[in-house]
């Protein structure tokens, strides 16, 4: 053991050593005027539950946002995350964690206000909200801006592999989603609400359904597609498009530039019936431990070398008045990151829906997962006594056999 | 019998093969310079580097290593006392329990794990409720280490239990008793006598506590809150872009279980030398007397 | 030493984590969120029968080809000189301490369409085969990870079994069919149970294998339940039925293949 051990150590020790030539920090101007060194030495740990694939992680030269804070700060960040709303919700509901600050899109946030799952901001400790554009102030989820900061906005499109994808079929829009001729090809949203939206589009109906007849119709259409649909991907579909493993697939547009940059045979597009645009921002939960220094990452956050740091990695548009002048003439100038009013015009953002319409859309979310033609009510409740039933008596069986044999 | 002997020992190397293939690509591609799964682009040890700067996983791993430690050691000394004491029970109790404790057993680990994730929201939400009104302040419970370290000690207290039960069943009954007669005091006995000879039994107990609590990922799953373990950062990773430090991550967990499995040997063969040895020479003193 | 207290943190605990528990999942199963006693959620999965039904299918055929690729390597394991028998043993069990995540990880890479198998059977102008997936790739999954639970009991029991009945069985004129039908399975027996059940349980409740491996299109009862209790349907009520029913299903797979605790005891 002592030979191995000794070896493993060298083995670490060298690869430490190694490693320790990169990544030397560059301290991040920050505006003046903010005390970000009042919480050194008082060894706090912020819980930050964030997208995967959210934030500029020190890879390739980038900033490492959460790095960079700790250091400023001397806060220390336990970062996680997470891959849809849904879940996000799902895991606070259940009291899965103290989290300090969660990044949930608009209708979630819009949902948690509701439902009372989030702090309200004290602004004096956010004063870089000054720097957010009011185009993404004052949205309906939270109107009087006590909730949340705008952290992205963007749009839903569709990432495409050029050398298998026919141009010409990127005319049917969302429709290609469901053409055959690209059966087991397509990638689809493993998350209900934007497979929803998605199927709703297609029918030409709003994103935010009206009735539960709208949620049952959205459901047949993503029933139907499910024929030609490969699998059911949240980030997992970077691997997939990036390495060809299949032609489309719909996602967010930030990420799709991310892909394009790393395969040049994909592409993206808007369709022209329009789209769902998203906006993501920062918000603290109820009962959150250390809600001051919260805030101050969330101020952090909306600094401009961070905020430009974060947009030029993951590819979002940013709600931060002061990068989209320092980024990059191929990201400021992307439709796709920047789409025309035009377009806008044609987009719809996500509301929070009631309670009714809600939860047939979850229940209709694991029909269309485990979809097949719906067995009679009462069979499952036969089917378990008549098993509960068998295994009583093979229990019964093997005990008079034992019984037997002691004899 | 020669074509059998043959086809004997090309099916082994197919299973064995089988086995062992996906991980040795694993590891290979871990030395791969490009980021590529299936491409090769040239020897680099670029995600060794990487993934001893990344910190998740670094933490990841203490935070295993201290709830393994933590709740293997727990359970072990619980589980022990329950050994002993089970052992003295009657056959219909003893039953009882044992049926009891196979539950963990045999239950699907995703049943197991909803189960007491259930536990924990219906008691951390009524604490919560009891603290805020009594305290006057929000008091919040939530999921984290301990819910974590709890589920991990269930799941491992029954090994324990059925580990050490057959090793004290073996046990002469008559030990105990002698060592009061020659004027024990009860503590003493045990510690003197009993734990000597269940030791073998309870230290097995304790690694595969610690084996089990450091690869459970399920349990853990629906029970750790905030708290990242390794199996859930792995997890994680690859829900993302995966990054070839997985491949590193993997070709050092493979290293280190063949280091330990290999020591352990060495250290059984050393021991069994050893006794070898002695029985060589009590022999042979017995000759000369 | 003769008291019987030492037990009882043990039961109090057992109890409080294990029993209750249970307790709460079954009260979930036939409640409504607000507490109200219903059927609802149990005749609910009558929409899910055929995830079940996939589940059920695709455990047993993981389990039937584990048994079918274990039986012999256990067989040919436990005739091995001893000094050997204990290697063999341990690189049985190495894939295993490997994380599942991992294992499982590392088919995703080699069946991807651009993967290292499809790339390989390119050479031959063969493909691409579309292997990560589908259903094929689930159970291909299962089998790799749990065949090591299949092999070793079925070497731990056979090792038993003395050389000179089968050698009695071939004097007395058996051919191998006949020494395989009525003396080894046989002999055997207990081994092939336990090995079912280690195999069996596992597989049918994964949600990890058919997330990795599937892509999410092959749901499997684990997956479903994961739905409801951490993901996207939120509902621990049905998701707690889900569970109930699949511990039926499992404690009916038990009550065929281990017959008391006794024997179970053995197997640990």
């Amino acid at each position: 053991m002592n030979g191995a051990k000794k070896f493993f150590c060298t083995i670490l020790a060298l690869l430490l050593c190694a490693g320790l030539a990169p990544g030397a920090l560059a301290q991040v101007e920050v505006r003046g005027g903010y005390d970000y060194t009042r919480f050194r030495d008082q060894d706090i740990t912020l819980n930050v539950y964030n997208w995967g694939e959210y934030i500029s992680d020190g890879e390739d030269g980038s900033m490492d946002v959460v790095q960079e804070f700790e250091e400023l700060t001397g806060i220390r960040v336990n970062y996680t995350t997470f891959d849809t709303n849904e879940s996000l919700y799902a895991k606070l509901k259940s009291g899965g964690g103290d989290y300090d600050v969660i990044i949930p899109s608009d209708y979630m946030i819009g949902k948690m206000i509701n439902e009372g799952m989030l702090e309200e901001l004290d602004m004096g400790n956010i004063p870089n909200f000054d720097l957010i554009d009011d185009s993404c102030k004052s949205q309906p989820y939270d109107p009087d801006n006590r909730y949340s900061v705008a952290y992205t906005w963007g749009v839903v499109g569709i990432v495409y592999n050029k050398t298998m994808v026919d141009e010409a079929d990127l005319e049917q829009g969302w429709g290609i989603l469901w053409d055959p001729k690209y059966a087991g090809n397509i990638l689809m949203f493993n998350n209900s609400r934007d497979a929803f939206a998605i199927a709703a589009k297609m029918l030409g109906n709003s994103l935010n359904p009206a009735s539960t007849d709208e949620v049952d119709a959205a459901a047949a259409k993503l029933k139907e597609q499910k024929a030609v649909v490969q699998a059911y991907v949240m980030d997992e579909v970077f691997d997939k498009m990036i390495g060809e493993e299949a032609a489309l697939a719909p996602y967010y547009a930030g990420d799709g530039i991310t892909m394009m940059a790393d395969n040049e045979n994909l592409g993206m597009f808007l369709p022209a019936e329009g789209t769902n645009r998203f906006g993501d921002a920062m918000c603290i939960p109820k009962g959150a431990r250390n809600k001051e220094a919260a805030e101050m990452f969330i101020n952090f956050m909306c600094e401009t070398p961070v905020a430009l740091a974060n947009t030029e990695y993951i590819c979002y548009s940013s709600p931060q008045k002061e990068v989209r002048a320092l980024l990059p003439a191929e990201l400021s100038e992307s439709e796709l990151m920047y789409p025309g009013q035009e377009y806008l015009a044609l987009c719809e953002a996500m509301l929070v829906l009631p309670d009714d319409i809600n939860s047939a859309m979850d229940r209709a979310w694991s029909d269309v997962r485990s979809y097949d033609t719906s067995g009679n009510g009462w069979i499952f409740p036969i089917i378990l006594a008549a098993m509960l039933a068998l295994a009583a008596f093979n229990y019964w069986r093997r005990a008079a056999q034992k019984r037997r044999t002691e004899f | 019998m020669k074509r059998g002997r043959l086809l004997k020992r090309v099916y082994m190397v197919a299973v064995f093969g089988f086995l062992y293939i996906p991980i040795a690509v694993l590891i290979a591609f871990s030395f791969n310079e490009s980021k590529s799964r299936a491409v090769w682009g040239g020897f680099s040890l670029k995600w060794y580097v990487n993934l001893f700067h990344n910190e998740m996983i670094l933490q990841s791993l203490a935070v295993s290593l201290f709830v393994a430690f933590l709740s293997a050691s727990i359970a072990t000394v619980l589980g022990t006392l329950a050994a002993i004491g089970i052992n003295n029970m009657g056959r219909r109790a003893r039953g009882a329990v044992m049926t009891l404790s196979y539950v963990p057993v045999v239950n699907p680990e995703i049943v197991t794990g909803v189960s007491t994730m259930l536990l924990f929201v219906v008691f951390n939400g009524q604490m919560s409720k009891f603290l805020t009104a009594l305290l006057g302040t929000e008091v919040r419970l939530s999921f984290g280490i301990v819910t974590l370290l709890i589920t991990h000690i269930t799941f491992c207290l029954p090994y324990v239990l059925f580990n050490v039960s057959p090793k004290l069943r073996q046990m002469d009954v008559h030990l105990y008793e002698a060592a009061l007669d020659l004027g024990c005091s009860p503590r003493q006995a045990f510690f003197k006598v009993v734990l000597p000879e269940i030791m073998p039994a309870v230290l097995s107990a304790f690694l595969i506590s610690l084996t089990y609590s450091i690869d459970d990922f399920i349990i853990s799953y629906f029970n750790s809150g905030t708290v990242q373990t390794l199996p859930i950062a792995i997890y994680s990773m690859t829900k993302k872009r995966v990054s070839p430090e997985i491949n590193a991550l993997s070709a050092i967990m493979f290293a280190v279980i063949l280091a330990i499995i290999l020591a352990a040997n060495a250290f059984d063969a050393a021991r069994e030398r050893r006794l070898a040895r002695a029985l060589r020479r009590t022999q042979w003193e017995a000759g000369q007397g | 030493m003769k008291s019987k207290l030492g037990a009882s943190p043990y039961l109090v605990w057992m109890v409080a984590f294990v029993a209750v528990p249970l307790a709460i999942v079954v009260y979930f199963a036939f409640t409504t969120k607000d507490g109200a006693f219903t059927l609802e959620n149990i005749m609910g999965l009558g929409a899910y029968t055929t995830v079940f039904a996939r589940g059920i299918l695709q455990a047993m055929l993981a389990t039937a080809i584990c048994l079918v690729v274990a039986f012999p390597i256990g067989f040919f394991l436990s005739r091995m000189a001893p000094a050997h028998q204990k290697m063999m043993q341990m690189l049985i069990m190495l894939p295993m301490w490997m994380n599942f995540l991992l294992r499982t990880y590392a088919w995703m890479t080699l069946l991807e369409r651009n993967g290292l198998i499809n790339r390989f059977l390119g050479l031959f102008g063969i493909g691409p085969l579309q292997m990560i997936n589908t259903g094929g790739a689930v159970v291909l999954g299962m089998v790799y990870n749990y065949l090591p639970f299949m092999i070793l009991p079925l070497y731990t029991i056979m090792v038993k079994i003395d050389p000179s009945v089968i050698e009695a069985a071939q004097d007395l004129g058996c051919n191998v069919f006949h020494v395989l039908g009525k003396v080894l399975v046989p002999l055997a027996m207990p081994g092939i149970t336990t090995g079912i059940t280690m195999v069996f349980v596992p597989s049918i409740s994964t949600f990890i294998i058919s997330r990795m491996l599937g892509g999410g299109a092959n749901l499997l009862p684990g997956d479903l339940i994961e739905l409801q209790f951490l993901g996207n349907s939120y509902n621990y009520n049905l998701g707690s039925a889900m569970a109930l029913v699949l511990m039926v299903i499992v404690l009916l797979c038990m009550s065929f293949t281990t017959a008391d605790t006794e024997e179970m005891e053995a197997m640990v």
